[in-house]
């Protein structure tokens, strides 16, 4: 089916809304990369089996889809219109649940959520407090679309947008559009999207080409918002550019997408493929006469890639490496030519935009901070997940009331946001709103929206150095601030976990921290002290323990700690004997065992192993 | 092209506006110390030691890729500049042989001379050190790895200049380096050997092995003349030491090749003092030819030229001139043949 | 060259042919890749071998060796059809059009393609390409100029410089490359038969009779001399009984050396000022030794018309001496004193009586580096551009140029073309470069390339030794297969003299220009037993 007008679009979408009004019910199965990993595809199949064998084919609209976000719980089943949630699906009971849920009307309590504070049954999805707070714009449409089914995303009105933006506006009318409602790039510095778009529409091109990016070369650690955008509503993406390239007149776009993300790529090519046959992408889109086309690169996994220049050096083919700006993408970009980069999330909130009105979307948000924030909440917290909150929500609202807290009531010590070259932040600030500035404010960055939190069981200088190896690794080692500098920044933070720090280190630290950020070649350099600086800042007497008491106060560092059992406590079970490496640990059956430190190499493997919680660091 | 008014370290001046700060700089007299940068190439922003300060900018901007533009303000020599590049030099130094006693670029070295400038004896910072073997797969180009700074000069000369690409950085991080692919030697790359690479070297990473130990910078008296091999003309400096030709190279932007030689114009010198040289004239005496005097020769062959001249006339004469000699004497030799002897008959093998 | 080297990075188009620019003139090859990659400049290359060019080449013109007036005039005949030539400058500057468009009228892309082997389809997109760009620039070598063709392919090119107006303006021209350093300088200084210095014409009495007063002669000779060809010939029937011969050694550069090898023997006095004893001065009565570039002062005039300085580094080893010197000590001993022959004072003479040099003195390339002439008088800053205002001869004469087929073709006896030239590595015929160690350890061996498939049906293997034959002689070569060639030519580099390639090569001449076709020779290849006790030419290999 090609759609050659606006109006064609309102019919297709109605007809393909009416085909979906029959179903009485709707069960979605979260089919995420995270949720892959506990099985979820044999569930999803279990499910298939079940409504065919119940005869409710008719009856039940099934989806695998994308991301739910509540990454911990998987494999995760919704049914609607009921909201019955269900946790951590076993595929055998998939069929109990199908009888019980929709022939019964009831539900199986045993898979609902059990909140971990109160330990109450939860019944339905939005009662939940994962979700409670979260405002999920972007996210909170990945249960009702099959990635690979346009008519999934037409269904919702996808590509509406677009067909506004092709027949009613002007593109100048779209730039303004996006500088009303605010939106700032979700990639990192959080540059006005709404000046970049101008800045390269008005660049001049040697032969009238230009061209527009998605950069899906995500890279923190621990940090998966695109993907899971990406894997999860890809023709949101698609829509996205597509509005982008007509208010910057570019002709083509590409998407960077990492080849770690397997799933997002597949979907992104069948999107592509879907959206160029029905017209809704390519020469001459919805009779509008406008063309634009997207081609899909495929990166290899560096870093640095997702920085803006080296991430064009890579789509040419050559080496990933950045080179200086100015001149900036946007004047002299990919092939040379005026270049606009936003990433997955910047890209997706585009036709939200556009669907919900400027002025509707600026109401979310602070003051300069507009429209909501995805963060990937990982680390030492209980309801580890994809959270979309909006802007000016604290972080204690994110850690505790949406995160559930700190695992094992152990003591928050510090959140890390902003990726590897973001910074740490103490409990002390943990009211502070989260938006570009605040957290510029206080050492860190809202970066892509990676955010690990930290409990007391965390050597800060260690964590350092955790980051600063990241940093020294993926350097691109073209200039010497970063290529050199970092790894002496790595060698020092290692000394000082090894218990071989001096005062002057401290001193190598902080000057060498000052020029890298100066002189270095791009953001990657620019910002890699960041972590050393903000513990320094907030943590600077873990430091200091290291360097002149040589102990690590968290119990982390190997070369400063004993493992030691503390008699009251052990059984004698001898667990930990059974599991110590280098067979360090002796005891009798039954009476209190002992660690030989002289043997002993502090894996702590140990400890994990004990059930008294006897074993301890020192 | 139109310019732009900008100010350096105070001073105003007007420039072009397609010019970078470096350029400006150089033009206004305020000089900025470089190692990634070579006039005859794009520039590369990497080794940070032309950091300046340019006002309204968030951290310190490199001069040699950043374009001027209309009021840029611009510091280079403020103490935060000075310290961040002391820095970098420092850092370069904690990863770099302290051997320049033997270095075929002591007295030429762009990095021993900011050490100096910037009076770095020893780096504050200090820690692994890479150590490769040293690369000699082929008679030309010698390639310690140790003395890299991994400017990319090697690496661009190649591409952007030689159009071959032999080189790219391997590896990531601290381990960047330039290579070959797959680590080939260079034979076995398309390598021309026209030594662009070792001429733009700023340390003694890359190496010219013909002209290694026969005499450093200030050893050695340049002599600017003209390559004697195509028709091409570059400029090329003879390297004399001690009355030897030691080595050659060719100045920068100068000439048709703006410093850049093939293979025969940076190493085809070895003929000059070769041992099969001609030192004494010859002349044939009974089938052999047999070492004469000057006198000896000359008037052999005056006499005998005159006898044929006399008998059979001037035509019976001829001369070939050579592409090889100068202006000069070619000259000459056709004023010999149709001044002297008095017949056209000069060629040379310009048709050859 | 009509334009200089520097200007070849202002052309929207360049097209190469005849020339394998990369090795044989490795920095104007620098100048055309950096075109190409920095200017997005568009290249064509034509040439039967893929030549390194070609990697950087838009397109790739494969013609048959010996048919370039076919393809350029089947060029030129597209830009006439479809309109795209420069007709103002055609109207204004030029004369002869109607002729020359009646000859290219009748050489459509399709009759071009049967006769040269170029798709009909590449010559119109050459065209396009070529008459489509705002400057477009001609780079020829010695592979349009080697032929008994070798004027009608000058006069082509010509033909479509004048045909699109890309003459006199910058980043266009025609543009010949000069095999060595000084072959410009030695045809400037008069180092011809026909001309004096500044190619006043020997037969011109104003000419003479300004030379004979400043030289202090009663007069010149007015008939035109011999050329070097006629030389040898003129040798081997006794006509010529004396030779002088100054830094040549035409025992490996001229073709059929066993012809000319009997010369040589023939005459009675060969004189040979040298700097190594080459296979010419082996065969000698008289040796000079002199001194080499670095020890000598001097000028280069090089390819694009640019006098530079040659320095004094070095002292000659020896009693080696200045050819200056060596040549003003026989003029003396013939009874002509040539006064001072320092480098300086002979320029001056130079300029005094040279227009093209009049305003070129030593104190000016001092102080400017280069001159390129004409610089007629001492305050005339050079010409690096021709013809800018008018042609020499005042309007563009356009020539109308048949196609010839080369003297020679293969045929079932000798089924190959031969085409020589240079490899990167060596520079004529190896006097110097072969002495260089470094180099002639990367390319210290002779080959004859060949194409795989010809290879195959010859039965020879790489590296293995056979023998090349032609009418004239044979060399025994070792074999390289190459994609590089097509198929049926086969290509021997000319530096190496234990395998000369010059005992196979024709030395038929072109009538006008008395150039040998060096570029195309018929030859056989003999393998493994037939290659046995053949009778080779092998001369030293230092040349």
């Amino acid at each position: 089916m090609r759609i050659d007008s606006p109006a064609a679009l309102e019919r297709y979408c109605e007809e393909v809304k009416e085909k979906k009004a029959k179903y009485p019910y709707r069960v979605s199965v979260c089919g995420g990369t995270g949720c892959q990993a506990f099985n979820c595809l044999e569930v999803y199949e279990a499910l298939v089996e079940s409504i065919k064998e119940n005869d409710l084919e008719e009856e039940v609209e099934l989806k695998l889809t994308g991301c739910h976000g509540f990454c911990e719980m998987g494999p995760l089943m919704y049914f609607q219109p009921m909201g019955t949630f269900y946790a951590k699906v076993d595929p055998k009971d998939v069929n109990d649940i199908v009888v019980a849920t929709i022939l019964q009307e009831g539900e199986v309590e045993k898979y609902l959520y059990r909140d971990p504070v109160s330990g109450e049954k939860i019944h339905h999805r939005e009662e939940i407090p994962f979700y409670k707070k979260q405002v999920r714009l972007l996210l909170g449409i990945n249960h009702l679309i099959r990635p690979q089914v346009i008519d999934d995303y037409l269904a919702l009105d996808g590509y509406k947008a677009l067909a506004k933006v092709l027949f009613e506006m002007t593109p100048e009318e779209v730039i303004e559009a996006v500088e009303r409602a605010g939106l700032r790039g979700r990639g990192g510095a959080g540059f006005p999207t709404a000046r970049k778009w101008r800045i390269c529409r008005e660049a001049p091109s040697p032969d009238g080409i230009k061209y527009i990016i998605c950069n899906a070369d995500e890279g923190d650690p621990g940090a998966y918002m695109d993907r899971s955008l990406l894997e999860g509503n890809p023709h949101a993406v698609i829509e996205g550019m597509a509005i982008g390239a007509y208010a910057i007149g570019a002709c083509e776009g590409y998407v960077y997408v990492r080849h770690e993300y397997p799933l997002a790529l597949r979907n992104l090519l069948v999107a592509l493929d879907q959206a160029r046959e029905m017209n809704l992408l390519g020469k001459d889109i919805m009779g509008s006469g406008f063309d634009f086309d997207i081609k899909v690169a495929v990166g290899g996994g560096a870093f640095v890639c997702g920085e803006e220049t080296a991430l064009i050096a890579s789509i040419e083919g050559k080496r990933g490496m950045p080179r200086p700006r100015p001149p900036y993408p946007a004047v002299k970009g990919l092939w040379g030519r005026p270049t606009n980069i936003n990433n997955v999330e910047t890209w997706e909130n585009v036709p939200l935009i556009i669907r919900m009105g400027p002025e509707k979307f600026a109401e979310i948000g602070t003051e300069n901070s507009k429209g909501t924030k995805i963060f990937s909440l990982v680390g030492k917290i209980n309801n580890t997940g994809l959270v979309e909150v909006p802007m000016g929500i604290t972080l204690r609202e994110i850690i505790y009331d949406i995160g559930g807290g700190i695992p094992g009531n152990k003591a928050f010590k510090a959140v890390q946001t902003g990726g590897p070259s973001g910074g740490c932040i103490p409990a002390e600030h943990l009211d502070i709103q989260v938006d570009f500035e605040s957290l510029q404010g206080i050492g860190s960055m809202m970066g892509s929206g990676g955010m690990i939190v930290m409990d007391e069981n965390t050597c800060m200088v260690d964590i350092a150095k955790y980051f600063m190896k990241f940093l020294c690794e993926e350097s691109c080692g073209k200039c010497v601030p970063c290529r050199v500098g970092t790894k002496r920044m790595l060698e020092i933070l290692t000394k000082i976990c090894d218990g071989e720090g001096t005062p002057e280190d401290l001193e190598a630290l902080e000057v060498l921290a000052a020029d890298i950020k100066a002189a270095s070649l791009c953001a990657l350099g620019g910002t890699a002290p960041n972590p050393v600086l903000t513990t320094l800042r907030y943590f600077r007497h873990e430091y200091e323990e290291h360097i002149y008491n040589k102990k690590c106060p968290a119990g982390v560092c190997p070369a400063l700690i004993t493992i030691k059992i503390d008699p009251e406590k052990c059984n004698g079970c001898g667990a930990c004997a059974k599991v110590c490496p280098v067979n360090a640990i002796s005891g009798e059956k039954k009476q209190p065992h002992v660690v030989d430190p002289e043997l002993c190499i502090r894996c702590k493997v140990c400890m994990d192993r004990c059930r008294q919680e006897a074993i301890y660091a020192e | 092209m139109k310019s732009v008014s900008i100010t350096i370290d105070g001073k105003a001046v007007e420039v072009p506006a397609d010019y970078t700060i470096l350029q400006a700089a150089r033009e206004a007299g305020i000089s900025i110390p470089t190692l990634c940068h070579d006039e005859r190439l794009e520039p590369f922003g990497a080794c940070r030691v032309c950091v300046v300060k340019v006002e309204g900018a968030r951290a310190l901007l490199p001069a040699c890729a950043t374009p001027v533009s209309e009021g840029m303000r611009i510091w280079t020599d403020l103490e935060e500049v000075r310290r961040a590049r002391r820095t970098v030099i420092e850092l370069l130094l904690s990863d770099h042989p302290n051997d320049c006693m033997v270095c075929e670029r002591s007295g030429s070295c762009e990095l021993q001379d900011l050490a100096y400038e910037y009076g770095v004896r020893e780096p504050r910072f200090q820690g692994e050190r890479h150590t490769y073997e040293v690369l000699d797969d082929n008679p030309l180009i010698e390639r310690d790895y140790n003395k890299c700074i991994v400017c990319g000069r090697c690496v661009r000369i190649c591409r952007e200049v030689q159009g071959v690409g032999v080189y790219d950085f391997i590896n990531r991080g601290f381990d960047a380096i330039p290579g070959t692919p797959y680590g080939r030697s260079l034979p076995e790359t398309p390598c021309e050997f026209c030594g662009q690479c070792v001429s733009t070297c700023p340390t003694g990473a890359l190496v010219s092995i013909p002209y290694k130990g026969k005499g450093r910078a200030w050893q050695v008296t340049k002599v600017r003349t003209t390559c004697p091999y195509c028709g091409c003309g570059c400029q090329v400096d003879l390297h004399v030491r001690d009355g030897k030709v030691v080595g050659a190279s060719s100045p920068v932007m100068v000439g048709p090749g703006q410093g850049n030689l093939c293979v025969k114009g940076r190493y085809g010198y070895e003929f000059i003092h070769h041992p099969d040289r001609l030192t004494r004239p010859m002349v044939r005496k009974g089938g052999e030819l047999v070492e004469v005097s000057w006198d000896e020769a000359l008037d052999e062959v005056a006499g005998r030229l005159k006898e044929i001249m006399e008998e059979n006339g001037p035509d019976s004469v001829a001369f070939l001139c050579s592409a090889r000699c100068t202006n000069e004497e070619n000259y000459l030799l056709q004023k010999l043949a149709r001044a002297v002897v008095g017949t056209n008959n000069v060629d040379h093998c310009a048709r050859l | 060259m009509t334009n200089s080297i520097d200007d070849l990075e202002k052309a929207d188009c360049i097209l190469v042919t005849g020339s394998n620019t990369t090795e044989a003139h490795p920095i104007v090859g620098l100048r055309i890749k950096r075109a190409v990659m920095k200017n997005d400049c568009k290249l064509i290359v034509a040439e039967p071998r893929r030549i390194r060019l070609c990697d950087y080449a838009h397109l790739w013109l494969k013609q048959l060796p010996g048919t370039d007036v076919a393809l350029l005039n089947g060029m030129m005949n597209v830009i006439l059809e479809e309109g795209l030539a420069d007709e103002e400058f055609i109207r204004e500057r030029t004369e002869g059009f109607e002729e020359f468009k009646k000859v290219v009228e009748r050489y459509t892309p399709e009759r071009a393609a049967e006769i040269c082997g170029v798709p009909a389809d590449q010559i119109r997109e050459a065209a396009h390409i070529f008459a489509s760009a705002e400057r477009a620039a001609i780079v020829y070598c010695m592979g349009i100029t080697q032929h008994t063709t070798g004027v009608d392919n000058v006069l082509s090119l010509a033909n479509l410089a004048m045909l699109t107006g890309n003459i006199g303006k910058e980043g266009a021209g025609l543009n010949p490359l000069r095999g060595q350093n000084n072959v410009q300088g030695a045809c400037d200084m008069g180092g011809l038969p026909n001309v004096l210095p500044g190619y006043q014409s020997v037969q011109d009495p104003r000419a003479r009779e300004k030379f004979a007063r400043v030289w202090g002669v009663e007069n010149l000779p007015e008939k035109p001399g011999l050329t070097v060809m006629e030389m040898m010939e003129a040798a081997a029937q006794g006509k010529v009984k004396a030779l002088y011969i100054m830094g040549e050694n035409p025992m490996v550069s001229d073709p059929d050396i066993r012809h000319l090898q009997e010369a040589l023997d023939k005459v009675e006095l060969l004189v040979v000022q040298d700097i190594f004893l080459t296979e010419t001065a082996r065969r000698a009565h008289v040796v000079l030794p002199a001194a080499s570039f670095a020890e000598k002062e001097g000028t280069f005039t090089n390819t694009d018309r640019r006098v530079q300085r040659v320095r004094k580094a070095v002292e000659p080893p020896g009693d080696a001496r200045e050819d200056s010197w060596i040549v003003a000590e026989v003029s003396r001993r013939l009874g002509y004193d040539m006064g001072d022959v320092s480098a300086s004072a002979v320029m001056e003479e130079i300029a005094s009586l040279t227009p093209q040099y009049g305003g070129i003195s030593y104190q000016r390339l001092e102080e400017l580096g280069y001159l390129h002439w004409p610089c007629p008088t001492p305050d005339h800053p050079g010409t690096p551009i021709l013809h800018v205002e008018k042609f020499t001869r005042g309007k563009g004469l356009f020539s109308a140029v048949e196609f010839k087929p080369p003297a020679e073709l293969p045929d079932e006896e000798y089924p190959f073309y031969l085409t020589t030239g240079r490899i990167l590595f060596h520079y004529h015929t190896g006097t110097m470069t072969r002495r260089s160690a470094g180099i002639e350890a990367l390319a210290s061996t002779n080959e004859v390339w060949m194409n795989p498939e010809d290879a195959r049906e010859l039965g020879v293997e790489e590296g293995e030794h056979v023998v090349v034959q032609s009418r004239r002689g044979a060399i025994r070569i070792r074999a390289k297969l190459t994609e590089d060639m097509p198929q049926k030519v086969l290509f021997i580099p000319f530096h190496f003299g234990e395998s000369p390639a010059n005992a196979l090569t024709n030395p038929a001449l072109d009538p006008v220009a008395k150039i040998p076709e060096y570029k195309v020779a018929a030859v056989r290849v003999l393998v493994g037993k037939e290659a046995e006790g053949v009778d080779v030419v092998s001369l030293s290999s230092t040349g």
